[in-house]
């Protein structure tokens, strides 16, 4: 019991003193799950908008795939990834593997699923009175699919940070893509693993707790601009 | 109007910090190498395995061997099967493992290029400190047979459990079940709840060891390293059979660019220089009283033929040679004592 109170304690001390080891570490997690996740966003939202506003054969069938593949095992993404940017895969030329623009592409594509599902949801929840009149006073598509997602953006925000938090959590994208390599690809949770690995329990809880805190801010800004705006 | 300036004013915000966070990611990875290099480094990827990534011998002569080149060494560590498939697929440059035999396999698909041993230590057999199965200081041949018998019969508080990873640990684990006289696969996998498969690294399987009072095969390092938080003692630390080899060869395919061939190279030239060999004698002295590794300048271990390579002749050939080499072409003293006349495998004399 004595290693989670000592541990704890070494934990504090590394992120108060601002330990460059994890600063870069957490900086390097940030970058890499932050753009997964506007990436993951600039193609869910607007293809989500016109998933909700089309009518075609197959779309239940669609989107039971989708939920599906929310729980998609990260290592699972990783591999598949992996074979495509292997110097033997098709993508090989492009030089992404154990470079933190690979495990960019690999958070990305784990988080798709879940993006898309839930702003599916999300403008699904969008009083179908607003899409009838918008479209009776002659709002183009364009115009009809920006105006709901407006409407829904709430919802929208809350499916784009779920993306966030599991990209940001997520082991097995970041250790096939990355390879964990330090100062170069290794994030948070590669970290943790490694750290476990080795027995150093303080660093692993360190890294955890700032996993952790980045959590809480992001839930803190997100109720804050919630409670704000729904009132 | 205010409604809709507070969510330009949010947006504008976490552009803002995104950007901010894309910055000083750039920057961070920008300053972290080694700001020596006036030309861009050369990357060069070492594949290599969990447990001699985590004893931190790579990281201690990493920065050595960058400051004689202008390179940039990624190590990345994920257990010895999945080096060799990273090799084999072109996507590391240099294979860093300890596992013998299926480095030979590797050498003789054509996927590398000078083989060189570079050092050396002893997996040892731990387990509970009151010793149930009663095999302290036994061979190991004899300690496994011990250990079978008495789990079969459910002798109470007598487990084993193993990597069950395919690392190279197991692999050594199942020689020396091999060498006590058992197959693995009919007799000893999944044979009773005596014998566990943990699926896990070396450091969460002694964990795992040490809350279920378990015997298990084990590098040192790793042991070492775990030591505190463990309740294991070592009860086998001697025998032929726990010898544990660690080599490096340079990845050869096709595609594979001739500077990066060279500079892999260097790397294993570097690696069996006696500076580094001394290097690596001492390396681990200071934490734990006593060396981790003990390198082939100090003591050319006995092995199974071939498994031992080449460990002094500087590693010059940029493709494997395409005749196999036979069993007498090893190396000026590439011990070879056990077995006579396997096959080579075309390690030893390509200089």
């Amino acid at each position: 019991m004595s290693d989670i109170a000592s541990g704890f304690a070494q934990a504090v001390n590394l992120i108060v003193t601002l330990n460059p080891e994890v600063m870069q570490i957490a900086l390097l997690s940030l970058y890499i799950s932050f753009s997964a996740t506007i990436l993951a966003a600039c193609i869910s939202i607007p293809l989500g908008g016109l998933i909700h506003f089309h009518e075609f054969h197959g779309k239940a069938a669609l989107l039971t795939i989708i939920q599906t593949l929310y729980s998609v095992p990260t290592v699972v993404v990783g591999l598949l990834i992996y074979l495509f940017i292997s110097r033997s895969g098709p993508l090989g030329f492009l030089g992404l593997l154990f470079t933190p623009e690979g495990m960019i592409l690999g958070q990305t594509v784990l988080i798709i699923p879940i993006m898309l599902g839930l702003v599916v949801t999300a403008l699904g929840g969008v009083d179908k009175n607003i899409r009838d009149t918008l479209l009776s006073l002659g709002a183009t598509e364009f115009q009809g699919i920006f105006q709901i997602i407006r409407e829904a953006r709430f919802a929208i925000l809350s499916a784009v940070i779920l993306g966030f938090g599991r990209a940001i959590s997520e082991v097995g994208v970041a250790m096939m893509i990355g390879g964990n390599i330090a100062g170069e690809t290794r994030v948070l949770t590669t970290a943790i693993a490694l750290q476990t690995g080795m027995g150093d329990f303080p660093f692993s809880i360190a890294l955890g707790l700032i996993l952790l805190a980045i959590a809480l801010v992001v839930v803190v800004c997100l109720n804050l601009v919630t409670r704000r705006y729904a009132a | 109007m205010s409604k809709k300036m507070h969510v330009g004013l949010i947006a504008a915000t976490i552009i803002l910090l995104v950007l901010t966070v894309w910055i000083s990611g750039c920057t961070t990875t920008q300053t972290t190498p080694a700001p020596v290099a006036n030309a861009t480094p050369q990357k060069i990827v070492i594949a290599t395995t969990t447990s001699l990534y985590d004893t931190g011998l790579l990281n201690y002569l990493q920065p050595k061997f960058e400051a004689q080149n202008n390179v940039k060494l990624l190590i990345t560590s994920q257990g010895s099967g999945k080096a060799i498939e990273l090799a084999k697929n072109g996507d590391a440059d240099i294979l860093l493992v300890h596992s013998p035999a299926a480095e030979l396999t590797f050498m003789n698909g054509g996927y590398g290029v000078n083989r060189r041993s570079f050092a050396s230590n002893s997996f040892i057999i731990v387990g509970p400190k009151n010793d149930p199965a009663g095999i302290t200081n036994m061979t190991p041949e004899a300690g496994f047979k011990a250990l079978y018998l008495q789990g079969m019969n459910k002798t109470p508080n007598v487990f084993f459990i193993s990597r069950g990873d395919g690392s190279g640990t197991q692999t050594a684990e199942q020689n020396v079940w091999k060498s006590a006289g058992y197959n693995y696969t009919q007799a000893i996998d999944k044979s009773g709840p005596w014998y566990i498969s943990a699926g896990k690294g070396m450091g969460e399987t002694l964990q795992m060891a040490s809350e279920k009072g378990a015997y298990t095969l084990t590098d040192e390092g790793t042991y070492l390293a775990y030591k505190n938080n463990l309740t294991l003692t070592p009860v086998i630390t001697k025998g032929p059979s726990l010898l544990n080899i660690y080599s490096v060869m340079a990845v050869y395919n096709a595609k594979q660019p001739a500077d990066k061939i060279q500079m892999a190279n260097k790397f294993i030239n570097f690696l069996i220089s006696p500076q580094t060999q001394a290097d690596i004698g001492n390396y681990g002295v200071d934490k734990y009283g006593k060396s981790l590794f003990i390198p082939m300048s100090v003591t050319v271990p006995t092995a199974t033929a071939g498994w031992v390579g080449d460990y002094s002749t500087p590693a010059t050939a940029l493709a494997p040679t395409t005749t196999v080499a036979s069993a007498t072409t090893a190396a000026p003293g590439a011990v070879s004592a056990t077995t006579t006349a396997k096959p080579a495998n075309g390690i030893g004399t390509n200089a």
